[in-house]
């Protein structure tokens, strides 16, 4: 697993010669260029957010996350993740179960059908809601007759996040399923296990870490999302403001280290789950499946 | 948990001794149709209703047009910027050994896992007149925030993973031995690299392209704060969307979001073709 000749980058080093490499000049160039690159464009943005809300010391720090709005912020926007992660979680295991363990008509079709929210603008990902259920559509009234509050509270933003992160479950298991094909359910039910002891004692182990990763994924976009919880939100203080819309009014109302120090929670929360979805990656990356990137 | 019997002749699928079928795929539609689909079509509905007459003045409003363009193309500016240096950082990620590198192949994925908003009050801090980079680019003429040049910055940050994370495995796959008979051939390094390489890279970097350029179209999150967001001039679509609810104008928001949507899946389209294209050709 760990032996590098495995890695044929390694092999590249160990026997590089000229005619398969660049010269040493162009190879600090390039990586000059790379690394300047990053730093400017990936590194600065983040130590920013931790100068700026630890600029006035760890007092003033302290302060702004222990502020009642921020509070509330921070349990509804666990709140959030909490319905929503589990919702797409379910959905995940059910399409990949589906779609990879069987053949079957529109199969291809589905898939794109699940990748559709990535390519639709977080906005507009709000917006559906608000025609759907706002005043002017044909759910609107309805709904106020009935007392049934979707828009501008909790239910709304839920349903908003639950748009945005829907694909993150079932993209990684689907080709990790793919890929582990049919033999070990096939096996199990053979020797008289029935479907839900096949499926928690055969298929959950051979995908729980593809499941995790995925997990993790969609946890980070749920709370972190913006655009599209913006929209549905109605942004009322201490009441439906998730920790990334406080960031906004917070810096809106020029208080900067109010939100660099919400903010900087969830650049923390950023860096956590690059960590574990970096050990995950090194150490189960045959059980995650060759599936990076998006 | 029962399984659907097989039928002969025309089947919906294949017979298979696995069970849950049904219930997987019944549920996965029910979920995908009651939140993603019944949403959308309720969109292009809403549209639809509009009329011709009203859609289109709506469409070749000024300020419209202005907003897509402007959304479009520092889309493309920032996928273009991301398209060169993201597929350096891929190279060097794969070809080259140094301390750390682990720790900054991590790193190529912040902007997935470091919300919007985060990243658009710490680009606009960084990017204004007082701020680090800011007040370097000042003495030079340029002004980045609360210009377009900033809404490209955002858009570089945001798209830069789509690239790497597209060209880096290509990159991993590489046949060392093509490299070698280009050399063996007389090629030197740079036409090895150029006409050899290259080639194969093409359609995993059109692919880092349009995903990066798709996503930067409708960003939102992150350009916001850092734009300035002056109509005519660094307004983009996605906000006039918003600004238009906010006026509880839900026909132009409407019209705005179908256009937009229209515009991407036109675009995807248009780069799935070239990809096949290039794929023939180069195999």
């Amino acid at each position: 697993m760990a032996d590098p000749e495995l890695y044929p980058a390694d092999a590249y080093h160990e026997h590089a010669s000229l005619a398969v490499t660049e010269r040493p000049l162009a190879r600090a160039g390039l990586m000059f260029v790379a690394f300047a690159f990053l730093a400017i464009f990936l590194l600065l943005p983040l130590v920013v957010v931790f100068e700026q809300a630890f600029s006035r010391g760890i007092g003033a720090f302290l302060e702004a996350i222990n502020e009642h709005d921020t509070i509330a912020a921070i349990k509804l926007t666990l709140l959030v993740a909490v319905i929503s992660v589990p919702l797409n979680l379910v959905f995940g295991v059910a399409a990949a179960w589906a779609i990879a363990k069987f053949e079957f008509k529109g199969k291809a079709f589905l898939t794109t059908l699940i990748d559709l929210p990535f390519s639709v603008s977080p906005v507009i990902s709000g917006l559906v809601y608000v025609l759907l259920f706002g005043a002017s559509s044909l759910l609107g009234p309805w709904l106020k007759m009935h007392g049934i509050v979707i828009l501008f509270a909790v239910p709304g933003i839920v349903l908003a996040t639950v748009f945005v992160t829907f694909p993150f479950v079932a993209r990684e298991l689907i080709p990790l399923m793919q890929e582990q094909g049919t033999g070990d359910e096939e096996a199990a039910l053979s020797l008289g296990a029935n479907g839900w002891q096949t499926f928690w004692h055969v298929t959950l182990p051979n995908i729980k870490w593809g499941l995790l990763y995925g997990v993790l994924l969609c946890n980070a976009r749920a709370m972190g999302e913006f655009g599209a919880v913006s929209v549905v939100s109605g942004h009322i203080r201490g009441m439906t403001n998730t920790m990334p819309l406080h960031v906004e009014i917070l810096y809106n109302e020029y208080n900067a280290v109010g939100a660099f120090a919400v903010a900087s929670v969830l650049a923390g929360l950023a860096l956590v789950t690059l960590v574990l979805k970096t050990l995950l990656e090194l150490r189960y990356g045959a059980e995650i499946a060759a599936t990076r990137g998006h | 948990m029962t399984t659907a019997p097989a039928k002969a002749g025309w089947r919906f699928r294949q017979p298979s001794v696995i069970p849950g079928f049904g219930l997987t795929l019944g549920f996965s539609l029910a979920y995908l149709t009651l939140i993603i689909l019944i949403p959308l079509s309720g969109l292009v509905w809403r549209s639809a209703s509009l009329g011709w007459t009203d859609f289109w003045a709506i469409a070749t409003d000024r300020r419209t047009v202005k907003a897509l363009e402007i959304s479009f193309g520092t889309a493309f500016i920032a996928a273009a910027v991301n398209v060169v240096f993201g597929t350096i950082v891929a190279w060097v990620l794969v070809r080259y050994r140094f301390p750390g590198r682990r720790v900054i192949d991590a790193m190529v994925d912040l902007p997935f896992a470091l919300p919007t908003a985060v990243a658009g009050i710490a680009l606009t801090t960084l990017y204004s007149p007082k701020g680090w980079m800011g007040s370097l680019l000042a003495p030079l003429g340029i002004k980045v925030a609360y210009t377009p040049l900033g809404i490209v910055i955002a858009l570089i940050f945001i798209g830069l993973p789509f690239v790497v994370r597209t060209v880096q495995p290509i990159i991993e796959e590489i046949d060392k031995e093509v490299e070698e008979a280009a050399a063996t051939l007389g090629a030197n390094r740079f036409q090895t690299i150029f006409r050899v390489l290259f080639p194969g890279l093409a359609p995993a970097v059109i692919t880092g392209f349009a995903l990066a350029f798709a996503r930067g179209v409708g960003e939102y999150g992150s350009v916001i704060f850092i734009a300035g967001n002056l109509p005519y001039i660094s307004e983009i679509a996605p906000l006039l969307i918003v600004i238009r609810l906010e006026e509880y104008d839900y026909a132009a928001a409407t019209a705005i979001a179908t256009i937009m949507l229209a515009l991407s899946f036109l675009m995807l389209l248009i780069i799935n073709l070239i990809q096949s294209r290039t794929r023939k050709r180069y195999g």
